[in-house]
């Protein structure tokens, strides 16, 4: 950090701050007219679940896979009330019963075609409690023929799951690595950086949906925008903060502020519905027992090419090495001839790039919306935190056991509170080795 | 544009019962930040177990002084929880770790398998029965102007402001007293603390319970004029607490107090003045739900410039800052 509070810094940050603000607005207005043309996808209509007549009825259709079935009986029986009906061409029966009472529905398998039965021998009737006459209509199903549902084993969902949290887990590696180089770097914990994964995902969104561009020009275009907005950030925030010599906490505080400030600005430009993604990605591949859709194949290839790529970049170019140098020391690296605000201004540029290219691979995953970015950035946390704060290895490591946490703890508790799991995972671990899991023991102060 | 109704809107929204709770989280979250120099990001999960704490005994048929000690013993519990792991970290890891337990709190409210206890993502309602049963003020409408409210609307404003008053004066002689000095010497220099002999930890600790408590009891004020909604309860809440917070003064007396009722006079008027503006047709280019985004636009911006041009708030002391890390 360069200390030293220089006067005269006010009125060019005011104006700096102003700048940012007005350049995003200029940026995102004209995307503000295309969400009109955006497509919505209809709401279902309502099955009425009621009538307004006295009649009660207890009704269905029946159908193997398909087709209907026509001429099959159905018994309804109870309280001394006895009649059977025949299903029509349709498939649908119906019996009017006099009283809201407890009855037996009963299937004939005899009156079945040839070739048709029941899945379940033993299911041929089902019971009416009086208890369940809500509306005048209540239906029931005969299921025939084969199953057609998907009856997947432990194993085979436990496989489904962790291919899931892989691909999860990778690109929160992408998004994780560029939180942890800014915070090696410069001290600073970026709570906007969820942001710049939802600007690449509307970026990405914007060009590939409503122009409808291809997605891998749109995904090159999102990466390039994100590089531009985190070197924009840099550049007209954090740079004039760090030269008035702003303290860390401070700096985070800023960051929150932020935050709030773009993901409002992205909720009024585009509104607060799901954006769907539909750029021909979703068609299943089958890899032995684990289904897939191409884009979470395509989504992983990317994340592991990139996160290779980083790799390299941090541990052979000379600029990676001086990255290196900056987040274990500055004053030292300084020191020796490097120029850590230009490195600071890359590791800005790197993040953004890489925080889009996540936001659209997270839009290809789980569609887009104005606060998807802010939904994972507590997990990103979590895994920079669990691999220990400033280190990019650990943001990979970490990232990845975030992911198949968050996918695997569906095996066994209910899916809403995954992500409170992977939340939980992260203050049980600080609590056993508060450093993360390959931090350093001095960082932990 | 009507004047007069949107500055009636605004200025009733200086003793309105969501100032006072959002006050009392403040003052909650200043023991924590601005007196002990603790970073909590999860204030809204106090909120929330205040919320819940006093809601779901209170349905179950218990009386209110139950449900109020439900509540608040709730709130010691989850302090306790979120400080023995987080409290021996260094402070943007404390950070991390009080959002993430905050979210967690919120998701277990949230999720189905809990309907019956939490009402899911429903929430919950109709527990206002034992709070208005002690109220003393006859049946009727009373008071002028802007300040025109049922006795109910009067009994929840009273008790909220009344409770405020109280917190204020509770930290005042706090921070004047033997224990004031020791947690403002943890947030000066925690070091230089520990080796005068004094247990960091367990002051910290106190700290987290005390600001915790106050924040629990905001949830119950707040909870008062509305239903419980856990959407309600989100790291945004934390954030505006802070921005109230860092907006007074982090470390004083009256800045909670002014800055909750700061920010929500400007929203208000804020959000008058955009809607008549659309109304009559100057701002054609917003929408009225985007009038109202474009207030937390300004928010996020206010907390900006006030963190790098104004962190010590508006009354505050700059020797008394805790941005020392």
């Amino acid at each position: 950090m360069i200390a030293g509070i220089r006067t005269g810094h006010g009125v060019r940050l005011v104006t700096m701050l102003l700048a940012v603000v007005s350049l995003c607005l200029g940026i995102v207005l004209g995307s503000g007219a295309l969400s009109a043309s955006a497509t919505e996808t209809p709401a279902p209509t309502p099955t009425p679940t009621s009538d307004f007549t006295n009649t009660l009825t207890i009704t269905g259709v029946l159908r193997d896979g398909d087709t209907l079935v026509p001429g099959a009986e159905i018994t309804v029986e109870g309280g001394g009330f006895s009649e059977t009906a025949t299903t029509d061409d349709a498939g649908r029966w119906a019996v009017v019963v006099p009283e809201k009472g407890e009855y037996t529905v009963t299937l004939d398998p005899e009156t079945l075609p040839d070739g048709v039965e029941l899945r379940d021998a033993d299911k041929a009737s089902s019971t009416v409690g009086a208890d369940e006459w809500l509306t005048n209509t209540l239906t029931r199903s005969f299921p025939l023929g084969a199953d057609t549902r998907q009856t997947t084993g432990f194993f085979e969902q436990f496989l489904q799951r962790l291919a899931a949290g892989l691909n999860f887990g990778l690109l929160i590696a992408l998004a994780a690595i560029g939180i942890t180089l800014i915070f090696g770097t410069t001290g600073l914990n970026n709570f906007a950086h969820g942001e710049m994964v939802t600007f690449g995902a509307i970026v990405a969104w914007i060009f590939a949906v409503l122009l409808g561009l291809n997605i891998f020009v749109a995904m090159v275009i999102a990466l390039v925008l994100g590089g531009v907005f985190g070197y924009l950030n840099d550049w007209l925030l954090w740079r004039p903060l760090r030269r008035k010599g702003v303290k860390l906490v401070q700096a985070m505080i800023v960051s929150i502020g932020l935050a709030i400030a773009l993901r409002y600005f992205y909720l009024m430009n585009i509104g607060g519905d799901t954006k769907t993604m539909n750029v021909g990605l979703s068609d299943a591949v089958v890899l032995g027992p684990v289904r897939i859709t191409t884009g979470s194949l395509l989504s992983m290839v990317i994340s592991v090419v990139v996160l290779l790529l980083v790799g390299l970049f941090l541990t052979r170019t000379r600029i990676g090495k001086a990255t290196r140098a900056v987040s274990d020391n500055p004053s030292l690296a300084a020191a020796s001839g490097i120029d850590v605000d230009r490195i600071i201004r890359i590791v800005w540029v790197i993040a953004g790039a890489l925080a889009a290219l996540a936001g659209v691979m997270l839009a290809l995953y789980r569609q887009v919306s104005w606060d998807m970015g802010f939904q994972v950035l507590l997990l990103m946390f979590a895994a920079v935190t669990l691999g220990g704060l400033g280190s990019a290895y650990g943001a990979l490591v970490g990232s990845i056991v975030v992911g198949l946490f968050v996918e695997l703890s569906t095996l066994f508790i209910p899916p809403d509170l995954k992500y409170a799991a992977a939340l939980v995972v992260l203050i049980v671990v600080l609590l056993v080795r508060p450093q993360g899991i390959l931090g350093r023991k001095e960082r932990i102060g | 544009m009507d004047w007069g109704n949107i500055f009636g809107n605004a200025v009733g929204e200086l003793i309105s019962p969501t100032t006072a709770a959002y006050a009392l989280a403040a003052i909650g979250l200043g023991i924590h930040f601005g007196y002990t120099g603790l970073l909590n990001f999860g204030q809204a999960a106090f909120l929330l177990i205040g919320a819940y704490g006093f809601a779901i005994p209170t349905l179950a048929g218990a009386p209110l002084v139950v449900a109020v000690l439900c509540a608040i013993l709730c709130s010691v519990i989850f302090a306790f929880i979120l400080g023995i792991p987080t409290l021996r970290l260094r402070a943007d890891y404390l950070a991390i770790v009080t959002i993430a337990a905050a979210e967690v709190v919120r998701y277990v409210v949230t999720t189905t398998g809990l309907t019956d206890f939490t009402g899911a993502a429903n929430g919950l309602s109709g527990f206002k029965g034992t709070f208005a049963a002690i109220n003393p003020i006859p049946d009727g409408t009373y008071g002028f102007g802007p300040f025109t409210y049922s006795s109910y609307d009067w009994w929840v404003r009273i008790v909220g402001w009344v409770i405020v008053i109280l917190a204020s004066v509770l930290v005042f002689l706090l921070m004047r007293s033997p224990w004031g000095r020791v947690v403002k010497g943890i947030r000066e220099d925690e070091d230089a603390v520990r080796s005068l002999g004094k247990n960091v930890y367990s002051y910290k600790m106190q700290s987290l319970v005390l600001g915790g408590v106050l924040g629990s009891v905001a949830g119950i004020i707040f909870i008062l004029p509305r239903a419980v909604q856990p959407a309600n309860y989100t790291t945004g809440l934390t954030f505006f607490i802070w921005t109230i917070m860092l907006l007074g003064g982090a470390a004083t007396i009256f800045g909670p107090i002014i800055g909750s009722m700061i920010f929500w006079v400007v929203l208000s008027l804020t959000q008058g003045i955009l809607y008549g503006a659309i109304e009559s047709g100057a701002l054609g280019f917003l929408s009225t739900t985007q009038a109202g985004q474009v207030r937390f636009i300004l928010v996020g911006v206010a907390l900006m410039l006030l963190v790098i041009f104004r962190p010590q708030g508006i009354f505050g002391n700059k020797k008394e800052l805790s941005f020392s890390v």
